[in-house]
């Protein structure tokens, strides 16, 4: 062979060892950080959390805070971080749990989000943790919506409830009274319409924003079991007062209560709407608190203008003006398969013991863990919103959550087709029955 | 050179890299989907083996054949809108003023990301403040269309965004063909005193045949596999209104953790895809090549 061939093979074999090392490479690293795990000095846990600090600034702060303090306490630790948008988040944790390299800690939502997780065993059970204390902390009820069959497998980190937000100046402009019962609320929905004011700002491209809706009307007409009876199959979806919860969605449709154009807009674009105040209400979690009134981007003028009622009760109906909507949000799991499981389990106690006081002062989240509210200077509306949480009657856990994925996907375009007038409330019943019928076979 | 060229096992080394690149990145995962197909699976945990099911599903699935109408319509409107694109390119070829401009002009939506197009059309079709609407409202029109969530007219709201969106690709490909037309041939045609409608028909697009035939090959294909824009304006809704193959592929398989079922979608998409394919190749074949 000529020296020219000689060299030819060179560069194929250069290029070949360039693809292979260029493969295993990354390999390499996350092999070095499990092995890591063996030698008491030098431990790597990676944490994936979804509070970028660009839309989530107060809780992404006090994320690094945390790490920082726990580093400094164990400075074998070292944690590294991963941040991801919301919808993002969910796609890769799907596809990492796939292939098995979850992260050491990282977060999930309650219940139906979290079961295919559980049953593929990728989280960790959590009870041994709950013993000695921390399980009192939690705000009864809360870690439950994390556990199946009886294990724990995540902490929450947040709990929120859905209050029905107004505009004050709006209100007084046309003389409104904050509605008590659901004829006064339609009241001020037509006198609201009479005078070209949108009376609800509400983005359903997102489709559960709708369902906040429609579980409310739900609640105040049937009771509080009645929805999660119809989707745990001990009810049904045809029952009267879940069809008759449907008609009233539709009512309020026809009155043109909400947004024009609300099924092409997201939440977002909604809740413009609401903040430009072109809308009069706003039906949405207490995670939208600080906008409302710590947050300096939004005009002090508008934040002094937002009050919030409890959904008004229906006459007739069985359901409490003290029982809300809402529930868990996201938290914090350690993966099955983690080489530093034990590490990653006191790093997640510490967080949750930490998280629950300055959560509630420095990023206005509503935290699962009980807080002493009355030591802490917070704005008033906060305060009332801790002391409602307080006093809930029922907690109905949001209707996507508590379904299985496949269920929820059936919902929440039935929600859409609801609201946009073409499904009849009977057919809406029925199409969830038959989805849940599949789901029991 | 020439020797080592015509040996066999030294243009086999040439050909392996490639090779072995192109079959652990694009065929493995191929042949993996259609695997993953035959399997009732959550994404996360046990594997089952379930046969054809996920397929037979497929085939009874209305949803899904909804969603595939949607896409065998983008792909009509999108073939439909390539004659748009080859007038323009033919008006700016040939010669007329500003046409580098207007070449740059309509160039620009290319160097924008689907989901910069995406905020900007959701901005176009908001119901109150968007442009549309607003110029309406202005003009006092009743009953004002909802862009985006009236099921009946939402997907054609995104057909539009999209024509937009590719206008610039195509009219650059037929913009390049028709300039590498020899001069003389038209000149030629002039003196003969053909119009330049005649010029254009007779002469030019014969020419670019091969090219608008791979044009046609590129915008159904894109179209059936089309997903960007619409994820991020409509996410396949009002309640699938708006859903095409690849959404509702990525729905089954992340969003209600049907991974089998998905992998299955994506596979069939392939099929439908290379058939596609086939066909227009076999229906637009022509027996010779037309040489300059």
């Amino acid at each position: 062979m000529t020296k020219k061939t000689y060299s030819l093979i060179f560069l194929c074999t250069m290029f070949f060892l360039l693809v292979v090392t260029g493969c295993s490479s990354s390999e390499d690293t996350s092999s070095g950080s499990e092995q890591g795990s063996d030698s008491i000095e030098n431990v790597t846990i990676n944490f994936m959390h979804l509070w970028p600090a660009g839309s989530s600034r107060q809780q992404n702060m006090i994320v690094n805070e945390i790490i920082e303090e726990y580093q400094t306490a164990n400075p074998h630790v070292k944690i590294v971080q991963e941040v991801l948008e919301n919808e993002q988040y969910k796609t890769k944790l799907q596809v990492i749990s796939a292939s098995n390299e979850l992260p050491d800690v990282g977060m999930t939502w309650p219940a139906g989000f979290m079961e295919p997780y559980v049953k593929g065993n990728r989280f960790t059970p959590l009870d041994d943790l709950l013993k000695g204390g921390l399980k009192e902390s939690f705000v009864a009820g809360t870690t439950e919506a994390y556990a199946v069959d009886g294990k724990t497998y995540a902490f929450p980190l947040e709990l929120n409830i859905v209050p029905l937000y107004y505009n004050k100046s709006i209100f007084a402009e046309y003389n409104l009274e904050v509605p008590e019962t659901y004829e006064d609320f339609k009241h001020v929905v037509k006198t609201l319409v009479d005078n070209n004011v949108v009376p609800i700002a509400l983005g359903n491209k997102d489709r559960w924003t709708g369902s906040l809706w429609y579980m409310y009307l739900a609640d105040r007409l049937g009771g509080p079991e009645i929805l999660t009876n119809a989707i745990n199959r001990s009810g049904t979806f045809e029952d009267e007062s879940l069809v008759k919860a449907a008609e009233e969605v539709q009512t309020l449709v026809d009155m043109n209560a909400f947004v024009r154009g609300f099924n092409g807009l997201s939440n977002d674009e909604g809740k413009s709407e609401f903040l430009n105040e072109k809308a009069a209400m706003y039906l949405m979690g207490s995670w939208e608190l600080p906008n409302f009134t710590t947050n300096e981007e939004i005009p002090q003028e508008f934040r002094d203008n937002v009050g919030y009622f409890k959904f008004p009760t229906v006459e007739g109906g069985k359901g409490d003006i003290d029982s809300w909507v809402g529930g868990p949000g996201v938290g914090l799991f350690v993966a099955e398969n983690s080489s530093v499981k034990e590490e990653s389990k006191k790093f997640v106690k510490f967080f949750v013991e930490s998280w629950g006081e300055q959560a509630v002062v420095r990023a206005g989240v509503t935290p699962a863990t009980a807080v002493d509210t009355t030591a802490l200077e917070l704005p008033q509306l906060y305060i009332d919103v801790l002391n409602d949480l307080g006093r809930a009657s029922n907690m109905t856990l949001f209707a996507d959550v508590q379904m299985s994925a496949a269920v929820a996907e059936t919902h929440l375009n039935m929600i859409q087709s609801l609201f946009g007038n073409q499904v009849t409330p009977e057919d809406y019943a029925k199409r969830h029955e038959e989805a849940l019928a599949v789901e029991g076979n | 050179m020439d020797k080592v060229m015509s040996d066999k096992k030294i243009i086999a080394l040439y050909v392996l890299p490639a090779l072995v690149v192109i079959m652990t990145l694009v065929y493995s995962p191929i042949v993996m989907t259609g695997y993953y197909g035959l399997m009732k699976w959550d994404g996360i945990g046990k594997m089952e083996f379930i046969g054809l099911a996920n397929y037979t599903r497929l085939l009874s699935d209305s949803m899904f054949w909804q969603s595939a109408y949607h896409s065998f319509l983008l792909a009509v409107f999108s073939v439909i809108s390539l004659g748009g694109y080859l007038l323009i390119s033919l008006i700016l070829a040939g010669k007329i003023k500003g046409a580098n401009l207007l070449r740059k002009i309509y160039l620009i939506p290319m160097l924008l990301s689907s989901v910069a197009i995406a905020q900007l059309w959701l901005r176009i079709y908001h119901p109150t403040n968007g442009v549309i609407n607003s110029v309406l409202t202005s003009l006092g029109t009743e009953n004002i269309p909802l862009w985006l969530a009236d099921p009946d007219i939402v997907l054609y709201s995104i057909f539009i965004a999209i024509i937009w969106q590719y206008a610039g690709f195509y009219i650059l490909i037929y913009y390049a063909a028709l300039k590498n037309i020899p001069e003389s041939l038209i000149e030629a045609a002039r003196i003969d005193g053909a119009t330049p409608w005649q010029i254009a028909y007779k002469i030019k697009i014969p020419l670019i045949a091969n090219v608008i035939k791979v044009t046609i090959v590129l915008a159904v294909v894109g179209s059936l596999k089309y997903f960007d824009l619409i994820y991020v304006m409509t996410n396949g809704g009002p309640n699938g209104a708006s859903e095409v193959m690849a959404s509702y592929m990525y729905k089954q398989a992340f969003r209600t953790y049907d991974f089998g079922y998905g992998s299955a979608i994506g596979f069939f998409l392939l099929l439908i895809c290379l058939v596609v394919t086939w066909v227009i190749r076999k229906l637009t074949a022509s027996e010779e090549e037309i040489q300059y």
